[in-house]
């Protein structure tokens, strides 16, 4: 029998749960079950890549729709530049034009994001604390307003994506194809957070969340390992985007508004900050929240903030923290 | 392009530089006292408009409304501190976001349930509602001018109340020190009440007054919230006259940026794509100023208690 902590198994659970829905939907036979789980994992895999920033790096950023918006926008924009076979630009004499392949569309999100987010934290890791909040909030809302006012791809309208992007020869507009793409891709990016939190790098990373003096004493610069750790979330943060563009088939603005920042940071935070499945389980619950509660009453957003308040108010640690006990070393 | 057009340029930017410093000065007060980072000020913003429009309506005197915006913005205020954000001064800055945002939330869903999604629109008094004659040259709203005279004596109030009184004096205390100026026996929880009903009560003020020129709605106060931080950051938070100096600047900018930008891009491109470049960078020209500004001056323009 394999030796569990108490976070490891519901960790296990957890996981298990998801995976029962999604067999419980496809033998009810109800894609619109399997599309609303679809759409947790895409938003906790966006939650995955800000915790891996504020749970272990202590990051408290409010710019990750920032990253969410551009991972939407690399998908929407390639794909309508595909489907309306039109040339996104001349390099080095060649066109260079759309596509619709998922596997090429990631990598790009990443990149941009990343280089996005290179930017954005090396001028907002410049400074501490309330600064840095409001620094991401800032860049972010920078973002927002150029994407509103850019008419090129849509403006304040958004663009549309006929058609879900493709991936191998698997027919990604059944929902449980799709599911099963989001859900292998939400388990490979938390294997790799988990190797990253017990890594040296993920040691180094905590121990400038708890003392930054202590580290420095030690001989590294926390700047450097923030900043890479702030890249990596970004890039997480906007696969997601592009996984949740190719779930609406739609791409508005509205990625990239501040509410996107603080409803991916809700989902952290009613998990558990710094919990591997955390955000899971936030964005879960999210949107068992959004879709009860928003079927009883529109005004749901005030059943939410009551929520979120009790949780920050009474319950520090978030529900894998009431389940699983406190994290250890804190 | 004419030098009247200019001027008139300046005095709305100097109008929304105004109504930045009523919100922002409550903000940065908040910070520099209590350490809070607020993020329902925006909310309280919306009260006030909102207050205001329903005695205005109620009494048909926009006078009243306007009492009755700070009054309520600030009632509302104490009790969220009372309830809330009292709790939270201990905290991290990552809980405060939160139960702060969780705020939005309640605050927004209520005042919807309440007075539901349309927007309301509050009519500007007769006295303030026609343009009056400057030098001879331009006619400029009156009620702008309205906008920026209020601003001009909430700043030199604000300037008395923290340098001359008393109260003034136990504020800049506990912004320095709050555990000594709680042992000398001043009430400090009390003092946190009324500097955060103070900072409530301008943003009521705020809200009200733009209401009047552009609509009350649910959410107006976000984008509001967000320049205010931006001029915090730019003024240095914690500092009142950072505030009233990153105010103005960000006021400035934003509104020259987006009349000037076109102007100045159609030098050097064609005229259709200046136009589309020029909007679309004028709507990001503070976001540069306070990257250029915190490059520069990383604790702001003028750095609290320094």
């Amino acid at each position: 029998m394999l030796n569990l902590n108490k976070e490891q198994l519901t960790n296990l659970f957890i996981i298990s749960t998801i995976i029962a829905f999604y067999a419980l939907a496809l033998f009810l036979n109800e894609p619109f079950y399997i599309t609303l789980l679809t759409k947790v994992v895409i938003l906790a895999l966006a939650g995955v890549g800000l915790n891996l920033a504020l749970g272990l790096g202590g990051l408290v950023s409010l710019g990750h729709a920032a990253f969410f918006g551009i991972g939407g926008y690399t998908a929407g924009i390639l794909a309508s530049h595909s489907l309306n076979q039109e040339i996104m630009f001349q390099w080095l004499g060649s066109d260079i034009s759309g596509t619709t392949n998922m596997l090429i569309i990631w990598p790009l999100a990443m990149l941009f994001s990343g280089l996005v987010a290179l930017f954005i934290g090396y001028f907002s890791l410049r400074t501490k604390g309330v600064y840095f909040i409001m620094l991401t909030l800032a860049f972010a809302q920078m973002i927002y307003y150029f994407a509103i006012a850019w008419p090129a791809y849509g403006g304040e309208d958004g663009l549309s994506i006929y058609v879900r992007n493709q991936f191998l020869a698997l027919n990604t507009l059944a929902p449980e194809t799709f599911f099963l793409i989001c859900f292998s891709l939400l388990i490979i990016v938390l294997v790799i957070v988990s190797r990253i939190e017990h890594s040296r790098f993920g040691a180094a990373l905590q121990g400038a969340r708890q003392n930054e003096q202590r580290v420095a004493a030690l001989g590294i610069r926390p700047f450097g390992i923030q900043l890479s750790v702030f890249v990596l979330s970004a890039m997480i943060t906007a696969i997601a985007g592009a996984l949740f563009a190719d779930l609406n088939r739609f791409v508005s603005p509205a990625m990239f508004s501040w509410h996107t920042s603080g409803e991916i940071m809700i989902f952290v935070i009613l998990g558990g900050v710094g919990r591997l499945l955390g955000p899971v389980v936030g964005a879960a619950l999210f949107i068992l929240f959004e879709y009860y509660l928003g079927g009883l009453s529109e005004h749901w957003g005030l059943f939410l903030g009551l929520v979120l308040l009790s949780v920050v108010l009474f319950a520090r640690g978030g529900i894998i923290g009431l389940i699983a006990g406190t994290r250890k070393y804190d | 392009m004419s030098f009247i057009l200019i001027f008139e340029q300046i005095l709305n930017g100097l109008q929304l530089g105004m109504m930045l410093f009523l919100m922002s000065a409550g903000l940065t007060l908040i910070f520099g006292v209590m350490g809070l980072i607020n993020l329902a000020h925006g909310v309280l913003y919306m009260i006030g408009a909102f207050a205001c429009a329903l005695i205005s309506a109620l009494t048909g005197s926009f006078w009243l409304g306007l009492i009755a915006s700070i009054l309520v913005a600030a009632l509302i205020g104490a009790m969220i501190e009372v309830s809330v954000i009292r709790r939270l001064y201990l905290r991290d800055h990552l809980d405060q976001v939160l139960a702060t945002y969780a705020l939005i939330l309640i605050f927004s869903e209520a005042t919807r349930w309440l007075f539901g999604s349309f927007a309301l629109y509050l009519d500007v008094p007769d006295i303030l509602s026609h343009s009056i004659n400057l030098f001879g040259v331009l006619d400029y709203s009156r009620y702008r001018l309205f906008i920026i005279g209020v601003g001009c004596v909430v700043a030199i109030g604000l300037y008395l109340l923290i340098a001359k009184t008393r109260l003034g004096m136990r504020i800049r205390a506990g912004a320095t020190d709050r555990e000594m100026i709680a042992a000398l026996g001043v009430d400090i929880r009390t003092l946190y009440t009324l500097v955060f009903a103070l900072g409530a009560g301008l943003a009521g003020l705020a809200g009200a007054l733009l209401g009047a020129l552009q609509s009350v709605e649910v959410g107006m106060g976000d984008s509001v919230l967000i320049l205010a931080f931006v001029v915090i950051v730019i003024g240095g938070i914690g500092s009142i006259k950072g505030a009233f100096v990153g105010a103005l600047l960000v006021g400035l900018v934003d509104t020259m940026g987006r009349f000037l930008l076109p102007y100045a891009l159609e030098l050097v491109l064609p005229a259709e794509s200046a136009a589309t470049i020029g909007a679309s960078v004028s709507s990001i020209a503070i976001y540069i100023l306070m990257a250029i500004v915190l490059v520069l001056k990383p604790k702001g323009l003028v750095p609290a208690n320094a």
